[in-house]
């Protein structure tokens, strides 16, 4: 089962939840593995506390032209969306930072003059989580970080859901980045579910919706968890209900979990008392999996 | 000759536009005759790869010089591969600009001048 954590906005919890939830159902002994999507800006390892003991290069195939079988026919120019090749003065150019990888130019070419060579995107790394101060949390854990300077995240995502070792009847809790666009899309496809955290403010409101939409546009059936409730107003409850999705769970304003996430202490470690709820949570999300299956 | 100069409207007598890849019109001038037309700039608005593409509007415009502020490298590297000189200058309108240029007085570049811009 594959579980998506993913927000619309910033800042609401994703991880803080992702990595409950992680850290809840392991300790029951099941195989969980948690995967950090937000290849940006990782930061769940600072809750988990993994050993990296393994890593990999994300790389992108990109066009290598050679210049004496090159005739500057411009084919692969004019197949290019993206205007990383071109030919000037009989020359052709690749401009690697533009290139998607998607080959074309390497199949149109009547010269047979390019090749596809490998370039750096990323690295993803991973291995046991550990938390708490306890050496094993029986979480495997990995993320994926994009190289500075690079401006595609979607092939180190797509990359890191394919991590070594997983398997089917892992439960995968994926980090999601925040936003609505392509990197919060490749994360979140493929996902059993939703699990998509807001605040209960008009700013948590506003980009839950988008978040509900993006859910609905790729058929994933999604629930609402609402973090520091008690602030802000009732439009995300009056929302959910409308749209009729479910909230989930509620975590509270409280400035000692505040206080406790800020030291970089899980939820979970901090007040023990959520792991019932995070493990309810999980009971209620397939609930939800299973009435959307029977549903449709 | 042909000479292309970066614009914001298209209009010889107002400032010039210093960005290369993204300005909004270039102005195409016959060095000889001073004839000039202004066209729109077909990358102004590209999602990535501005410089090259408006390279190669110059290059199949026939364009062998090419004026504005600054080069990046893929620009640059497009104007090159292409046999068109790049030529900087800090301000000016097209007219006074096409005046420094034919009187030598414009400063042809022989690598990139300014960052990597998106």
């Amino acid at each position: 089962m594959i579980i998506a954590v993913a927000s619309g906005k910033g800042g609401t919890g994703k991880t803080t939840v992702a990595t409950g939830l992680a850290l809840s159902l392991a300790e029951t002994g099941q195989p969980v593995a948690c995967l950090d999507c937000d290849v940006e800006a990782p930061n769940a390892h600072i809750f988990l506390n993994p050993t990296f003991e393994h890593r990999e290069t994300v790389n992108q195939l990109i066009p290598a032209v050679d210049p004496d079988l090159c005739d500057g026919c411009g084919k692969c120019a004019d197949v290019c969306q993206f205007h990383a090749i071109v030919v000037l003065g009989g020359k052709t150019l690749v401009f690697p930072e533009l290139c998607h990888g998607c080959g074309s130019c390497t199949l149109v070419c009547p010269q047979k003059a390019i090749r596809e060579v490998p370039k750096a995107q990323g690295i993803l790394e991973g291995g046991p989580a550990a938390s708490g101060g306890r050496t094993a949390a029986g979480i495997d854990f990995a993320q994926g970080l994009l190289n500075v300077g690079e401006p595609m995240a979607v092939p180190v995502i797509s990359q890191l859901k394919k991590w070594r070792g997983l398997s089917d009847t892992d439960i995968v809790i994926l980090d999601a980045p925040p936003g609505a666009s392509c990197p919060v899309v490749e994360s979140m496809r493929g996902a059993d579910f939703a699990l998509l955290v807001t605040e209960p403010t008009p700013f948590g409101l506003h980009d839950l919706r988008l978040a509900v939409e993006l859910a609905r546009e790729i058929d994933i059936p999604a629930g609402v968890i609402v973090n520091r409730d008690g602030i802000g107003d009732a439009g995300v409850d009056d929302y959910c209900r409308e749209a009729g999705v479910p909230i989930l769970m509620r975590i509270p304003m409280d400035r000692q979990i505040a206080e406790a996430l800020a030291r970089g202490e899980s939820l979970v470690d901090a007040f023990p008392e959520y792991r019932d709820q995070f493990r309810d949570l999980h009971d209620r999300i397939v609930e939800q999996i299973v009435r959307q299956r029977v549903g449709s | 000759m042909k000479i292309a100069i970066s614009s914001t409207d298209g209009k010889l007598d107002t400032p010039f536009n210093p960005r290369f890849g993204r300005c909004e019109y270039f102005i195409f001038v016959d060095g000889d005759t001073r004839e000039w037309e202004a066209k729109a700039n077909p990358a102004a608005s590209a999602r990535g790869g501005a410089g090259p593409q408006a390279a190669q509007f110059l290059a199949s415009s026939g364009v062998e010089a090419a004026i504005s502020g600054k080069f990046g490298p893929n620009a640059y590297s497009s104007l090159e591969a292409a046999g068109i000189g790049a030529y900087e200058a800090d301000s000016g309108t097209p007219a006074d600009l096409l005046d420094r240029f034919l009187a030598g007085t414009l400063k042809q570049v022989n690598a990139p001048t300014g960052p990597k811009r998106h």
